[in-house]
């Protein structure tokens, strides 16, 4: 038996086994879960440096299980699958520590790490499904297992989020279900291939094509919250910072976006979707949405809204790259699926850990915030100026990538997407900088938590440090070995634009 | 041993054991718990055998008596017959777990002789090979319900049985004339020999309109759903879980049966698209009705009207995929059991717990029993269709045939009940998470009850990864074999 055809299924399993023996576990056990939630993390980690090496020198990592009697349960390893996972290992391992810090004391953390872990289970995955169906039934599971941590405060305003979330997520996934199952009736297959797998369908089906393509990628859209699905997304942001955090920089607005780069690359094949005619109506969504998203994150006072609103826009930078349809802007495109979870995981952790120690929750409270606690507010620095695509922080590399690639295929007008969001996301990022830094902090913060001499308890604040770190990095570091922008170019050229 | 093991006719022992065991129980009611668990358990177990020795020797043909058909009666067990039993017997086992902790006497003497009599009538049924030893059980099945339905004695109780005993009673005649003028016709009751003999006369249309409308009255088909409501939400909740899972899907069944062997091959599109268009109206109707309720069992009973309606859609869809919606009707119908009687006996818990099922109030119920809103949950996903479950499965293969031929009216509709469903179970599942005003006085419910459901819950899900082995098993002696040579 070959070793290397169950680590994908272990990786499944890291999260998942702890995650269900976290749901027998009584309120107090506060170590035992602690120990499960931490070594689940770890060991998934350390299977993800296993098939980093792995598939970098060419190794194959697959699970098949009979699903169906034509369809299997297929986990592969590749580097895009890899480049999906490795972002939601290390993100899963500082969330669960955050999340630790801030939900302490409180109650049902039980089951509110139960459906962390099956959250995280289901977005490895979606990231490592080898066929279409697989991928529906991790997609699927994810919308599930997030809704109890959307409504885990079971206020009414968590409730109708949650409710909403459903209403928006199952009308997406049926729309997905649709179209898989009606490409399935023309393809026979749903296996994901490097070019897509369509070939075969001839051109009498052009319509039914065009029709497929639209319903995967509404529905996949709803997640990824293209305008106009994006509603349940800025509602949702009732969940608890963790939540919220995992939610917009992993696995939800991930997931879906992700989705549309399986679905443009590997089922249809960006050619035949050029043919078809159906990337440059995506891109132009993706840049509506960018630039829609921006101007709503303009006007919101509520901390976590801003960032939500600034989400739906920096997702779409993913779906743009994939729809400029060229080599240099999807390596863009990809490797801002590392970038934006980086940077906006960064961003949400400061947000809670303000809403945690001081009980900010607006940014016209934070006046002077930077000089109470500096180390949240450099991180949340160094994660804001990244959005706004200010070098030699990650986000300028895929900014860069992502107008250059546009360029290259003659599609100038994505300069000017760019240009724009850029400007928006100054204007709204740098005024929540200055009133941090430079204006002079009230008399009394709203609600203050004692920590003593730190600014705030030490798993708040780490988390939030190293994302911010990382964020840097992938930056500076962007032509190093095994850096995102590296990986991502290994992507394009090995499953994406072969010969 | 394995060889002796092998050779025991557990056909034979599926219908004479629970038929002995309803005899002990109803002789000595003081140990009727004891002999009625030790009973299901060898049942599932003699399921086992079955299964077995099917798939050791193949199709599964015994001559009761020696005499053989056409003057004999005949027990024949096929993939499909298998399915059916297990079913039976999983459902059978989960809710005799359930009833140990649900009746107290005198109530629980009154259950145990009946339940094990319908369970006999179910396991005959299944293996039945010929129309008139279908309409035997059918009846024998029929009364055993009613009289379950009506154990709490209370005045709704009454009035559901009442109407039920009506539509069951109606049902059976009409089926039973159908047999009569097939008999008259062509000689013979056994299904094989009249699938061979069977032409297109005026006597076969007369007798497919009779057996077919009785069968769709029994099996609660939209319009004739109008029994089904009442008798299952105020039947004791392992009654209702029985009804739901196993009674209602025992004359589906027989309808299947009679339309493989013997009406399908003449090719009556009218009536399949009749079915099919019933099917579509009660998936719409019934989720809708569901979504209306107020009432938990209600809720969950008009589930059921909606859910059968997904097994006619492939009446239609049958001509041209051939197998693939035959497969989706046998998955639908056994992950539909399992789930359903899932819910049921959640239902029970939570009326148990809290002395109501009104669903606005269960927040204060919910809450404090983990393990059983679990179980409403995962059976939720299989019910609303989601992966991984039995019912994704089904319904993806329906949703594959459907598409094939290009039936989009189909397509939608399954997806719109697939959303109506997700609309009623998280209408339930909303308030698991709610905070919960301070609990009021509530009884305890014991742990054989909440674990029952849980269990069948469970089963559901993991269907979702079971499809191959199964419909392997189903295929044996081609059961759908018929429909793909059809004219």
């Amino acid at each position: 038996m070959n070793w290397n055809a169950w680590l994908p299924l272990l990786m499944v399993a890291s999260s998942l086994l702890p995650g269900l023996v976290i749901f027998g576990l009584g309120e107090q056990r506060f170590r035992l879960r602690t120990a499960l939630n931490l070594s689940g993390a770890l060991a998934k980690l350390a299977l993800v440096g296993w098939m980093l090496w792995g598939v970098y020198h060419g190794q194959h990592f697959e699970t098949r299980l009979p699903l169906l009697p034509d369809l299997d349960l297929v986990l592969r390893a590749g580097p895009l699958s890899l480049l999906f996972v490795t972002l939601s290992a290390g993100l899963w391992l500082l969330t669960t520590i955050y999340a630790i810090g801030y939900l302490e004391g409180s109650p049902h953390r039980s089951r509110f790490f139960g459906f962390f872990s099956l959250c995280v289970t289901a977005t490895v995955g979606v990231a490592m499904s080898g066929n279409l169906i697989t991928f529906l039934l991790f997609y699927e599971l994810l919308t599930l297992a997030t809704y109890p941590l959307i409504v885990h405060r079971g206020t009414e305003e968590a409730r109708r989020a949650g409710q909403s979330y459903l209403v928006y997520t199952l009308c997406g996934g049926a729309a997905l279900l649709l179209g898989t199952v009606w490409l399935y009736t023309l393809t026979g297959t749903l296996e994901f291939t490097p070019r897509g797998f369509i070939h075969a369908v001839g051109e009498e089906h052009h319509l039914a094509l065009v029709v497929i393509f639209i319903l995967m990628i509404g529905g996949l859209g709803v997640k990824a919250a293209l305008v106009p699905l994006h509603g349940w997304l800025p509602k949702a942001m009732v969940a608890p910072a963790p939540v919220s955090a995992l939610l917009h920089a992993v696995a939800v607005v991930k997931a879906g976006a992700f989705g549309i780069i399986r679905v443009v690359y590997e089922v249809f094949g960006v050619e035949r979707a050029a043919m078809l005619g159906l990337t440059g109506p995506l891109a132009v969504v993706a840049a509506v949405t960018i630039i829609y998203g921006s101007v709503r994150a303009l006007f919101q006072d509520d901390l976590k809204r801003r960032l939500a609103f600034s989400t739906i826009s920096q997702v779409s930078y993913i779906a743009l790259g994939v729809a400029i349809a060229g080599p240099i802007a999807t390596i863009g495109g990809v490797v801002h699926l590392v970038h934006q979870g980086l940077m906006k995981i960064t961003l949400f952790f400061c947000a809670g850990n303000l809403a945690e120690t001081l009980g900010i929750h607006k940014i016209s409270e934070m006046n002077g915030v930077g000089r109470r606690m500096p180390w949240t507010m450099a991180a949340f620095t160094v994660g804001a100026l990244g959005m706004i695509g200010a070098p030699p922080i990650a986000g300028f590399i895929s900014k860069w990538y992502l107008g250059l690639g546009a360029l290259e295929v003659g599609q100038g007008w994505v300069l000017l997407v760019l240009a724009g969001s850029s400007l928006l996301n100054a204007a709204y990022f740098l005024p929540i900088l200055y009133r941090a830094w430079f204006r002079a902090p009230a008399d009394a913060w709203p609600h203050e938590h004692d920590f003593g001499d730190k600014e705030t308890a030490w798993a708040l604040l780490l988390p939030p440090v190293i994302t911010a770190l990382l964020a840097l990095g992938a930056g500076l570091l962007a032509a190093a070995p095994f850096s995102p922008l590296e990986w991502a170019q290994l992507i394009s050229q090995r499953e994406f634009y072969q010969p | 041993m394995a060889a002796i093991f092998l050779e025991i006719p557990w056909a034979v022992v599926l219908i004479l054991l629970p038929l002995s065991g309803a005899m002990a129980c109803f002789l000595w009611p003081a140990v009727a718990k004891s002999v009625g668990l030790v009973t299901v358990s060898m049942l599932a177990l003699s399921v086992a055998g079955l299964v077995w020795q099917v798939m050791e020797y193949g199709v599964y043909r015994h001559a009761v008596g020696g005499w053989g058909a056409p003057l004999g009666i005949d027990l024949y067990a096929d993939g499909l017959s298998l399915l059916m039993l297990a079913m039976t017997a999983l459902v059978g086992l989960a809710v005799s777990i359930y009833a140990t902790g649900y009746f107290e006497q005198p109530h629980a003497a009154r259950f145990w002789p009946l339940w094990l009599l319908l369970l006999a009538a179910l396991n005959a049924l299944f293996l039945a090979a010929d129309i008139f030893n279908l309409y035997v059980t059918l009846e024998l099945m029929g009364l055993a319900a009613v009289a379950l339905s009506a154990l709490s004695g209370s005045r709704d109780a009454l009035g559901g049985a009442m109407r039920y005993l009506l539509a069951t009673l109606l049902g059976s005649l009409a089926y039973l004339f159908g047999v009569a003028l097939l008999y008259h016709g062509f000689g013979s009751v056994d299904m094989a020999i009249l699938g061979q003999r069977l032409e297109a006369t005026p006597i076969v249309w007369a007798a497919l309109a009779l057996m077919t409308t009785g069968l769709a009255l029994k099996t609660a088909l939209f319009p004739f759903h109008f029994w089904l409501p009442p008798a299952h939400a105020s039947a004791p909740a392992p009654v209702s879980a029985v009804l739901s899972a196993l009674v209602v899907k025992a004359s589906f069944y027989i309808l299947l049966r009679l339309w493989l062997e013997i009406f399908g091959p003449l090719g009556v599109e009218g009536v399949e698209t009749l079915l099919g268009l019933l099917g579509a109206a009660a998936v719409l109707w019934g989720s809708v009705q569901a979504l209306r309720q107020t009432r938990l069992k209600l809720l969950v009973a008009y589930s059921t009207v909606a859910q059968i309606g997904y097994l006619f859609l492939a009446f239609p869809l049958a001509a041209g995929s051939g197998i693939t919606a035959w497969n989706a009707v046998a998955y639908l119908a056994l992950s539909h059991a399992l789930a359903k009687a899932a819910m049921f006996l959640v239902a029970g818990n939570l009326l148990r717990f809290g002395g109501h099922d009104r669903i606005a109030d269960l927040d204060r119920v919910v809450q404090r029993l983990p393990l059983t809103v679990t179980a409403f949950a995962l059976a939720g996903v299989s019910i609303m269709g989601l992966p991984p479950s039995g019912g994704f499965i089904g319904k993806w293969l329906l949703l594959e045939a459907a598409l094939q031929q290009g039936r989009w009216d189909l397509a939608v509709v399954m997806m719109l009940g697939g959303l109506l469903a997700a609309g009623y179970v998280f209408k339930v599942l909303g308030f698991a998470f709610t905070q919960a005003g301070v609990p009021h006085e509530s009884k305890t419910v014991p742990a054989s009850m909440e674990w029952a459901a849980l269990l069948l819950a469970v089963a559901a899900i993991v269907l979702g990864f079971l499809a191959a082995p199964l419909l392997a098993l189903v295929g044996i002696g081609a059961p759908f074999g018929i429909s793909e040579v059809a004219p």
